[in-house]
């Protein structure tokens, strides 16, 4: 037997302006709404919506054993709520199936977790309140900003009362091991790890349209092939990876909605396979041994580490910078400060200031709103700085830069 | 292979990107076997032994012709530096009749050498080269570091030499620009194929060594740099303009203005008008070390080029750990990344810019470290080997 588990995330960063150093002081609009108007209704159509209706009818022509889990962030479901209110009734109707599972994350999608644990809770906390106002439903599963994980992300989780947790199948933590079994995290007896396969996650979701790939193109038989090749060696296969590849990563006229289409069935022919979600994989399957992630994994890039967001010196003052504000604002009381700090914590803000890609040029550029890593600082500090004067003009303590 | 090359003196000696490019490449192409007789005009002012002794490499031969030819001169440059010259009996009256008598002297000597192909370097070695090809018959590439429509920002171009650079383009069995944005200008103004220009970017050169030093000025300043002619297409008055914002916000800030040309009055005028004379120091032409001195004082360098076909003066900068910040209107912008970019008339983007690299130390490091790294791909063979390239094909053609 073996299950697909699927995970879609569901992200839209609310992309900055880019504020001038004379802007400083000012208190301009920190937020380039235009831009991310234009940016949720282009991907609310091109991906969003078409790809949730294939999901529904996929649910209702298997009659149900089609299924999969969403994580969406607080930031990408108040923009749908404001610009694309349709997307979240049709978000509705898929829960309403009971074939999909909602997962927990930070509500603003940040690397909170490393600064202040707890603001991380409260974020989390946000989030939950959020899912279930929106979809009247309880997450049990955690996956945090970017499959930001290690031992200790998983015991806090735990306590927080999560039932499963996500990583990466890095290789480096796997070595021998396959991804493809529940796994334990290290010391921990109340919470369990689903790992994601990245090599045929990463076949979908990169890889699909590259026609220099040996294996392209890519058809929903010859995926369910290599599928069926794990029946008697795994469990269960974690296919992650955000929404966005359906129609906005990967194009519609590449074929790729034919495939999320076919692919379900042509899984199913196989009578040994089924789909599960991340709550029914944990609960379904025994965890097959213990996994130390003594380091932090996430699921960027070659390296897997954090270096995406803090791999130099621009990245690692801004991201300072901005949790060093985090006793004053809190002191303010005021929930439109507060939440304004928040959204600077973004992840995004600080991956667009990434240098590491920047001679070869690749995914990183084509998520990046900036001419320039440069460039993103130099907005992302001058906006710092705005922040900083006015958190001093509504708090008592003075934080002098 | 043997190449006639049509080119300028060195630095020291010369005045700007167009000599220190001759160097890098026809050092660069020496040390790659390439035969080089050398033709330059040669002052009898300045003299040129120390030119002769920084090209000795093996495969170079010197041919010198004595004339009052400088790069980047202007019909009333040329004669005011003619009212200088000590035996000025042997230089024509105006600039065009010099350059005429320098052709006829270079056609002689094309007459005496042996090579497979022609080299020639801006407009005014451009007749020299039609006119050697015309004797032997070999293929001609002109290299075109700068058009007349740069040097002049588009207003009152100079017909004379704009019809020589059209005249040479089309009689030209290559034309090498050095970069996209000086290939595009020679399409759309000079009418030439895109198949007929190959794109060889320019260089930067590694051997100069200059050693650190504490600069008094630094005690008390941050300073930011402009180096470079100080005329029209260099945007001189751009970086003025910036200045003046910058110091809106920041106090301490010495704005340096390096090199000489036909604005300096204006620019020391506007200076004044704005009233920020005591912040913005005139240094005039600079000598080699002091070029590389004034890089290492800088906390930024400027180049808001109006239109740069290429500007070396960036990767120099580079190459001594000042972050830059460059014209999108020029050619070293399409290939390099660690770098801020702007548009030349953007005084609010400029100074914006400098005051970020000012205040913002991670910002400040980042570029510098990156900028540096990067910098060290710009070695003169990989243009050298992009010209030699060019020559296999004009002689297998025949």
């Amino acid at each position: 037997m073996v299950s697909i588990c699927f995970y879609f995330q569901v992200h839209q960063p609310l992309r900055l302006r880019k504020y001038s150093v004379f802007e400083i002081g000012r208190h301009s609009n920190y937020f380039d709404e235009h831009k991310n108007e234009a940016i949720i209704k282009k991907v609310a159509r091109k991906c969003y919506l078409p790809a949730n209706k294939i999901i529904l009818d996929l649910i209702s022509n298997t009659d149900g054993k089609f299924k999969a889990a969403y994580s969406m962030t607080g930031i990408v479901l108040e923009q749908l709520e404001k610009y694309m209110p349709e997307v979240i009734d049709s978000f509705k109707q898929l829960v309403g199936t009971g074939c999909v599972e909602i997962l927990d994350e930070t509500y603003h999608h940040t690397l909170s977790y490393l600064y202040s644990k707890d603001e991380f809770k409260e974020q989390v906390e946000l989030h939950n309140k959020k899912i279930r106002q929106l979809f009247n439903y309880s997450p049990k599963i955690f996956r945090n900003t970017e499959l930001v994980y290690n031992n200790e992300i998983a015991a806090f989780a735990e306590k927080m009362g999560y039932k499963g947790i996500l990583a990466e199948g890095a290789d480096h933590i796997l070595q021998w091991r396959s991804p493809n079994f529940v796994y334990m995290p290290k010391g921990l007896k109340g919470i369990r790890l689903l790992l994601k396969n990245y090599r045929l996650s990463d076949d979908i979701a990169f890889r699909f349209s590259e026609k220099s790939w040996k294996e392209f193109p890519l058809t929903a038989p010859k995926y369910a092939q290599w599928i069926n090749k794990i029946n008697g060696n795994g469990n269960v296969v974690n296919l992650f990876m955000d929404y966005e590849t359906f129609g906005e990563h990967q194009w519609e006229d590449k074929g790729i909605f034919e495939f999320l289409r076919h692919l379900p069935h042509e899984i199913l022919k196989h009578k040994d396979n089924d789909f599960a979600t991340p709550s029914e994989a944990i609960k379904r399957y025994d965890a097959v041994a213990e996994l130390d992630f003594p380091h932090y994994v996430s699921w960027a890039d070659i390296e897997r580490d954090l270096s995406a967001w803090l791999g130099n010196k621009m990245q690692q003052e801004a991201i300072k910078e901005i949790y060093l504000l985090e006793p004053h604002v809190r002191l303010s009381n005021n929930p439109a400060l507060i939440d304004e700090w928040r959204k600077l914590q973004t992840s995004d803000h600080f991956y667009y200031m990434c240098t590491k890609w920047f001679n070869d040029g690749d995914v990183h550029k084509y998520f990046n709103p900036y001419d320039s890593p440069y460039e993103a600082f130099i907005a992302y500090m001058n906006i710092l700085n705005d922040f900083r004067i006015k958190s001093n003009k509504l708090s008592e303590i003075k934080i002098v830069g | 292979m043997k190449v006639l090359m049509f080119g300028w003196e060195f630095p020291p000696l010369s005045s700007g990107g167009l000599g220190t490019a001759c160097y890098g490449l026809t050092k660069s192409l020496s040390k790659k076997g390439v035969e080089i007789t050398f033709v330059l005009p040669y002052s009898f002012d300045t003299g040129n032994a120390d030119f002769v002794r920084l090209i000795s490499a093996g495969n170079i031969k010197i041919k010198r012709i004595a004339s009052a030819l400088q790069p980047y001169m202007s019909s009333q440059e040329y004669k005011k530096s003619l009212g200088k010259k000590t035996s000025p009996k042997i230089y024509g009256s105006t600039l065009f009749d010099e350059v005429y008598r320098y052709t006829l002297a270079a056609e002689k000597i094309a007459e005496e050498e042996e090579f497979d192909v022609i080299h020639c370097h801006d407009w005014m070695t451009f007749g020299a080269g039609i006119r050697a090809k015309r004797k032997k018959n070999k293929p001609l590439v002109l290299h075109v570091h700068a058009t007349e429509l740069d040097r002049t920002g588009g207003h009152q171009v100079n017909q004379y030499v704009y019809d020589l650079e059209r005249h040479g383009m089309h009689k030209a069995d290559k034309v090498i620009a050095v970069s996209n944005f000086t290939k595009n200008k020679i399409m759309a103004h000079y009418a030439v194929a895109s198949e007929k220009i190959s794109v060889v970017h320019n260089a930067v050169d590694f051997s100069h060594h200059y050693y650190d030093e504490d600069f008094e000025i630094k005690k008390t300043d941050k300073v930011v740099l402009f180096l470079g002619r100080v005329t029209l297409q260099k945007g001189p008055d751009y970086f003025v303009h910036a200045a003046k914002k910058v110091l809106e916000h920041e106090k301490n800030v010495k704005f340096i203005i390096a090199g000489s040309g036909d604005m300096e009055p204006s620019v020391i005028e506007k200076a004044a008008e704005l009233g920020i004379a005591d912040k913005v120091l005139f240094a005039g032409f600079l000598n080699e070390d002091d070029v590389e001195r004034a890089y290492k004082m800088a906390d930024v360098y400027v180049m808001p080029s109006v239109s740069e076909p290429f500007g070396i003066t960036a990767l120099e900068a580079m190459k001594s750990k000042t972050p830059i910040i460059v014209s999108k209107q020029s050619g070293v912008s399409e290939v390099i990344r660690h770098c801020l970019k702007v548009d030349f008339w953007d005084i609010n983007e400029i100074s914006s810019k400098i005051i970020s690299l000012l205040r913002y130390k991670p910002l400040h490091e980042t570029l510098k470290d990156n900028a540096y790294l990067e910098v060290k791909k710009f070695s003169w063979d990989n243009p050298a080997e992009k010209c030699i390239e060019v020559y296999n094909e004009l002689i297998s053609k025949g």
